[in-house]
């Protein structure tokens, strides 16, 4: 069962992957991004990282992507023009060096990758409780950075969009 | 198995009651108006309406629904259908009364619990702006646009002191489950005053209220379907079943976010009475009630009082009698208990919702946007910050 639904949403971010990036329409793409997010968050769910995949949905798929299918209805961008013609040879030819590369990748991967137990469903401690623990012990420095990082760009934006007066 | 027939049998109930809720609602609201600007409201379809909403499902299931030559066709079927499911979705995690056992069975009065229910509703509340804003865009109409846009400049905005007002509660129960968070509820201070969120949360309370108004796309902050400025704003486009389903995700919207107040400030289905005295209060009410109505009946002042009133007096006496005889169940007790106690909060901040759409005007969107960045959102951080100060101070 656990299996099944792994496949399922596994196949569902690969496909709305490659729908993101084959679309011509904005609007198409920023909505199989949020295909992939909301498929990210049900497994990040199996392997038992509950707040992460909540967080995943909250702050990517309702809040980031919000503020990009606003700011692609605001600019009212239509689908995007082909400008080039592609050649049957280069098709073809792309198509090989795809497979050559996927396969290089694959294999460099099967070769360093140590050999691991793998993950397990759920194995994952990802409750509020041990994500808090964490941030507030461990990586107290970084998230104290991340957020001053987030607030200088916050402030970068608003000088940078201030009217002069 | 036996696990999967009982959650057949709850999501079956709560959808059917649901649904009903909703068709019903509109006719609350519709009266409720009409009473509050003189007026009668529905009155042909039924005795006092009571057959309109019925009547405007045939209609609305009947009616050609029209695809405009314009639209953008997958987004524009697409965006009714994710604002309905999204809407409806979130009812799964809600809880709304304690663990009760018919039978063999023992089971929660509530479809299932998360231990990150209450971010299981803020992320669908935050996806659900995408029904609203797709539909804007896919009807390729300027007004729709507009409104498409509004509401998702709104609900990103009122979004935040929705989350802090949200997160307050949260710090002081420790929990992110509705159902240990109504648990964290119960119990009276000095022995009468229920240990509700609300009372030292009540700043916290305001702005949730306010901040749902939003998110519901309610008046005063209905500027997604301004009628005067954008026709009928995102939703101009549609009809038919198309145009049923917004309505539907509206008030939806509205059920879902009057039941999470009462879950995190209004202590769920906890009576804000003490024990023995709470048990005879939905009696009473009834009581009442059937008693009034049986009293005009008696002394009818229109011709048809004298059939309507009796029997609506008949069928209040009845629900009494049923509440009567429940104290001696104990079960059927418990079970009643939490359906009025969860059902009367709900109801009353429902009341609220449609009180305020017959008595505010709509905001400007300039003043929409000022009261939520220079208004809400520092309220609702202040009291995040004054309710960590106090959980650090009392917290060993």
């Amino acid at each position: 069962m656990t299996a099944l639904i792994f496949i399922i949403f596994a196949g569902l971010a690969v496909f709305c992957g490659i729908n993101l990036v084959v679309q011509t329409h904005p609007i198409a793409s920023a909505l199989s991004l949020i295909g992939v997010m909301g498929s990210l968050a049900v497994l990040y769910l199996q392997l038992g990282g509950e707040f992460i995949a909540a967080a995943q949905v909250i702050v990517y798929a309702g809040a980031i992507m919000v503020l990009f299918v606003f700011v692609i209805m605001l600019l009212n961008a239509g689908a995007e023009a082909t400008t080039f013609q592609v050649s049957r040879f280069v098709k073809y030819l792309g198509a090989i060096l795809l497979a050559a590369f996927l396969g290089l990748i694959s294999l460099v991967i099967q070769a360093e990758l140590p050999a691991t137990e793998g993950v397990l469903f759920g194995s994952f401690q990802g409750t509020a409780l041990d994500v808090g623990r964490k941030l507030f012990t461990t990586y107290l420095l970084p998230f104290e950075v991340t957020s001053v990082l987030i607030l200088i760009a916050i402030v970068g934006a608003i000088v940078l969009a201030r009217k002069e007066v | 198995m036996n696990f999967l027939i009982i959650s057949l049998i709850k999501a079956a109930l709560v959808a059917f009651v649901l649904l009903t809720t909703l068709a019903y609602l509109q006719w609350i609201e519709r009266k409720v108006i009409a009473h509050v600007q003189l007026r009668v409201g529905p009155y042909r379809v039924g005795p006092h309406g009571l057959l309109q909403p019925l009547a405007d499902v045939v209609k609305l299931i009947t009616k050609e629904g029209l695809i405009p030559s314009h639209v953008n066709h997958l987004f524009y079927l697409l965006a009714p259908f994710a604002a309905v499911t999204l809407a409806l979705i979130s009812i799964s995690v809600l809880p709304f009364g304690p663990e009760i056992k018919i039978g063999p069975v023992t089971t929660w009065m509530q479809l299932t619990d998360l231990r990150i229910g209450i971010l299981f509703v803020l992320a669908v509340s935050s996806i659900g702006v995408y029904g609203v804003a797709l539909a804007g865009w896919a009807s390729n109409n300027k007004y729709s646009l507009l409104g498409g846009l509004r509401s998702s400049a709104q609900m990103i905005s009122y979004e935040l002191p929705l989350a802090l007002a949200i997160a307050a509660p949260l710090l002081l129960a420790n929990t992110l489950s509705f159902r240990d968070m109504v648990n964290y509820q119960s119990g009276y201070w000095l022995g009468f005053i229920p240990r509700w969120n609300v009372f030292p949360e009540i700043l916290g309370f305001i702005v949730f209220m306010i901040a749902g108004f939003a998110e519901t796309n309610r008046v005063p902050f209905d500027l997604p379907e301004a009628e005067n400025e954008l026709v009928a704003g995102f939703h101009t486009e549609y009809s038919s079943m198309n145009f049923a389903a917004f309505f539907m995700a509206e008030y939806a919207n509205m059920v879902t976010v009057t039941a999470v107040a009462t879950l995190l400030f209004l202590g769920g289905w906890q009576p804000p009475f003490p024990e023995p005295y709470s048990d005879f209060v939905p009696i009473l009410v009834f009581a009442m009630a059937g008693l009034v109505a049986l009293y005009h009946g008696l002394n009818p002042a229109r011709r048809m009082d004298k059939f309507t009133l009796p029997a609506t007096a008949l069928v209040f006496l009845g629900i009494a009698a049923i509440f009567g005889l429940s104290l001696f169940v104990p079960m059927a007790k418990i079970i009643l208990m939490a359906l009025f106690w969860f059902c009367g909060k709900v109801l009353l901040l429902l009341f609220v919702f449609i009180w305020v759409r017959a008595t505010l005007p709509r905001f400007r969107y300039d003043q929409l946007m000022r009261f939520a960045w220079t208004g809400l959102f520092p309220l609702s951080m202040l009291n995040l910050l004054a309710t960590s100060l106090v959980v650090a101070l009392t917290t060993p």
